[in-house]
Parts: structure tokens; sequence; C-alpha cells
């Protein structure tokens, strides 16, 4: 088997490929860069919450309309952004601390969200809702998920300064303006559209690798933002690509395929990466002389 | 004095959960003052900048600005407050004191990039632009919070105990920039804990111990009677405090 009918026939011959491939295009730019912020604002895990805080719109929207591209989009929509002001309303004014209120919204909406897909009493949806169906995008899915991806990026553009400055000097940002809740809600909504995007495509479990295992590799390499995000984008896409053939030759499923490749590349980031865990400890340059 | 105060305090009480941090404070700042805020811990000096900033609404009683509002304010909080990991360059971190000018979406132009490095450059930080804030020491990223504070350029500055744990040489040229901001006329609250330099720098002194214990010339302020009083004051915390009397009965 030749390099080309390895790597880019299966793209050529079969159109389900080329539509996986534009859809982890468009997450890899509108997605990523959004889990660039969240690593950055040390929210990583928080997105994985908020990803299953979804499930719950999703399902309801599923159990209503079937499989129905408008109705889970918009059930999920709606259950994330309520799960994320429901959280930020709290953690304002109780005692609780963001994480913990968004703890307790996110475990009871996963698990409504199991039993709302189970009382459709097909196991094979719950799984399609799980793991996403990133070979299997139609027009209407695919155009979403780009939708999704060039708002996200003209949200970033427009959010940029006020969200750097809520990232790493939020009392300055209150000082000088009044963006910081701007910022901040309007960071979590793209948040939540991202995950929804990626939860057409790769599932909910999955939906949160592609924002922050390149953003996560990326940040090993760079020292700059700029560089962060275009380089978590590249790897994000590489990590879609290589996945997407990884499945096609191996028939394995491809959500899991494309993160455990983003995995491969943050493991090979981590061991070699200036910023990993062999670098330091390399003897190879000389100090500098000042 | 005939001019109006810079900042006049009415009857303010600021605090956390009812109990009170700064009590029934009576002041007024005048324009132009170069005031250090001493105090005990716990007595209140950070709470009475983050009033006056509007990070905290008062309990009761009023802070009034001459200047247009909290429009016209700088107020640098404790360096705690600031993540250093994030992978931001000292020029960027140093113009968003242009904030006021350029806002979330005007350009820095040549003009503006010049005014930054000239900034950095008053502070001792030429050079400095490209490197991240992660790498730079606690005196280097203090100097280019002053940078900052250059180009934010307003009449009100606050300082939250601008110089914990930095060296001598760093702290006197950030007090030689604070004296320069005063001859300018500008009105400047430092939070202090180091009696020496309060003493060598700074004309008035307000003493806190939640409520005023004095507010005047420094050498009248920073007297032993004074400073034990504000001590007794400030270890006087009870948590089960029962409700302030009314107004008429203080």
């Amino acid at each position: 088997m030749s390099l080309y009918e390895f790597i880019v026939a299966p793209f050529i011959d079969f159109g389900f490929m080329r539509r996986g491939l534009a859809g982890t295009l468009a997450l890899a730019l509108g997605a990523t860069p959004v889990g660039v912020f969240l690593l950055l604002r040390r929210m990583s895990l928080m997105g994985d919450a908020m990803s299953h805080a979804i499930l719950p719109g999703a399902a309801l929207g599923y159990l209503v309309c079937g499989l129905s591209l408008g109705a889970m989009t918009a059930g999920g929509i709606a259950a994330g952004l309520a799960v994320v002001f429901a959280a930020g309303l709290v953690a304002r004014t109780s005692n609780l601390k963001e994480d913990a209120s968004l703890a307790a919204f996110y475990l009871l909406s996963l698990a409504a969200g199991v039993m709302i897909v189970s009382l459709s009493g097909r196991n094979l949806d719950l799984l399609r809702v799980l793991f996403g169906s990133v070979l299997a995008l139609d027009d209407a899915s695919l155009l979403l998920i780009a939708t999704i991806a060039s708002l996200s990026l003209f949200g970033l553009a427009l959010l940029f300064r006020p969200l750097v400055l809520e990232c790493f000097d939020p009392a300055f940002l209150r000082a000088v303006s009044r963006m910081s809740p701007l910022a901040h809600y309007g960071f979590l909504l793209l948040v939540v559209l991202n995950l929804v995007s990626g939860f057409h495509a790769l599932g909910t479990l999955m939906a949160v690798g592609i924002m922050i295992l390149p953003a996560a590799s990326a940040r090993l390499w760079t020292r700059g933002l700029p560089a962060m995000l275009a380089l978590a984008s590249g790897m994000a896409f590489l990590g879609g690509a290589a996945g997407l053939l990884l499945s096609f030759h191996a028939d394995v499923p491809a959500g899991p395929a494309i993160i455990l490749v983003c995995g491969i590349i943050y493991f090979i980031s981590l061991a070699a990466a200036p910023g990993g865990l062999l670098a330091p400890r390399l003897p190879v340059h000389r100090h500098l002389s000042s | 004095m005939s001019a109006p105060p810079a900042i006049r305090f009415e009857n303010l009480t600021l605090g956390y959960e009812r109990h009170p941090a700064v009590h029934h404070l009576e002041a007024e700042i005048p324009a132009g003052a170069l005031v250090a805020v001493v105090g005990p811990n716990g007595a209140g000096k950070s709470t009475l900048l983050k009033g006056i900033a509007g990070e905290l609404r008062p309990l009761d009683g009023h802070v009034r600005l001459r200047e247009h509002g909290r429009a016209r304010l700088a107020y640098m909080p404790q360096r705690s407050e600031l993540e250093g990991d994030f992978p931001v360059s000292v020029f960027d971190m140093t113009a968003m004191g242009l904030w006021r000018e350029i806002g979330a979406f005007r350009s820095l132009d040549r003009a503006r990039r010049q005014r930054v490095s000239d900034a950095l450059g008053a502070v001792g930080m030429a050079g400095f632009e490209m490197r991240s804030i992660g790498s730079l020491s606690g005196g280097q990223l203090q100097r280019a919070r002053f940078a900052r504070l250059i180009l934010q350029d307003e009449p009100v500055i606050l300082l939250d105990e601008p110089f914990a744990a930095i060296d001598a040489r760093t702290v006197d040229d950030l007090v030689r920039l604070i004296l320069h901001w005063h001859t300018e006329g500008r009105t400047i609250l430092t939070v202090m804990h180091d009696f020496g330099q309060v003493r060598r720098h700074f004309p008035t002194c307000l003493l806190l111990a939640r409520e005023l214990v004095a507010f005047g010339p420094t050498a009248e302020v920073m007297t032993e009677a004074l400073l034990a009083r504000a001590q007794r004051l400030s270890e006087a915390f009870d948590e089960h405090a029962s409700e302030c009397p009314l107004p008429e009965t203080v």
C-alpha cells in the first residue's frame, strides 16, 4: 500500500471521510481556541463537567422529536446554559465556589440525561449520544458545526482583549471597565456552543478532548498566546485527520480514535517539548551569559 | 482648605457578611494628598481601598469622589491576585494601562506603543518588553505594574501594599515614582506596613483599626500611644457581635 493509498485515497474515494475531515477542521478552528482559554483559566475539568451538563437537554430533544438535529442542538444549548448560569449564580451568592456548584449541577444533569435517554429503550442511541457520529455527518450537521465554528472565532475576536485580562488579571479588568461579566459569561456561552458542536461529531464524552488535549500540547511548546492558539488548532486538525484514517484502516470508532491520536500528540509533546518532562533534564545547552 | 476633597468618607462602613471591616469612617482626603494607610493586620486597610475602588459595596454610608466617579481612578490590588502563569508579555500587560483610551477594540498604534515603551523605561524595565510575565521576579513584575499605572494616568491612585516582599533598590525607585506623582498633584492612598518608609516619605497618615484612629500629619499620627491603641482595637473581634447601635447613639 503506497503512502498515497494510505493517507489521501480514503478522503478522495469516500464522501463520509471528506465530511468527517471538514467537521474536524471546523472543530479545530472553533472549539480548540476556546479550549486554549479553558486550559489557561484552569477550567479544563469544568469543560468536562459542562459537556456532561448538555446531555439531558439533547436527550430531551431526542425524546420529543427523535434524531432531530435542531431539537437536540437547541436542547443541548439550553441545558448547557442553564447549568452554567445556575452554577455561576450559586457561586456568586452562596458560600460554594464555582467548581463545587458546577459539579452539583452537572452530576444532576448527567443522571437526568442518562435516565431520559434510557426511557427511549434503545441503547444504540445512547452510544451515539455519548460517542458521536463524525463519520455520519449530514449536510445539516456539517453546516451547524461550521456555523458554530465561525461564530466562535468571531466571538473570540470580539472578546479577546477583555478575556485575556479576565484570565490573568481579573482585578485590573474590574477596575478599568465593566466588561468582566461580559467576558466571563460570553466565554462560557462559547464553551457551551462548541461543546454542542463537538457533541454532534464526537459525542458528549469526547467533545472536550479536542478542546483540551491540543491546548495542553501547545502550551508545552509555546510561550506566547497567539502561537499557542495557532499550534493548538493545527494539532487538533492533525489529530482529527489522523484519527479518521486510523478509524478507516483499523475499523474502529472515529471519535475515540481522534481523541487517542490527540493523546499521542500530547504524550510526544510531554516528552519532547521545552515545557515537557525531558527538556529540563537534558544538559544540552550551556546557560546564557545574562 | 478651600478646594473640595478628592475623596470623602461619610459614615462609611464596609465589611463582609455584616461584620464591619471598616466602621463608621468619617474623613476627607484633600486633593493632591499623599497618604499612607497604616494599621495592624485586619484593620480594614485593603477593604477601604476596595470600597473606594467600587469593588465592595458599603454596608452603610458613602464614598464620595470629586473626579468623575470611578472612571478616573487607578487601583492596584495586592500582587497575589495576578495569574503569573498566563502566556502574556510584559509589553502587552503594561499596554493595558491604556485601556481608557483603547478599550477592548482600538488598536495600539505606533505612538501608543512608544508610550508603553517609555513607561517601561521609566521604571527601569526597558528591554523586558517581550519577556513573559511568568519569567519576571517579584520586583520586576511590580515595576511593570507601576509602568501600567503611569499609562493609566489617573488623578487618584490607590496602591495596596505595593512594597510587600520587594527589595530595597526597587522600593527606592518606586517610591521616587510615587513622590513624582505627588508633585504632579495626584491624590495617592497607599497601604503600607513598613513604618520607616512611611515616616521617610509620606507626609500624611491614616491610621485605621476598623475605625479611624487618627488622620493627619505623619509625625502626629505615628506615635507609640496611637499605634498601641490601634493594636488593641483591632484585636477585639467578636464572631457573635450584636447589631451596631443606631446612629444617634454613636
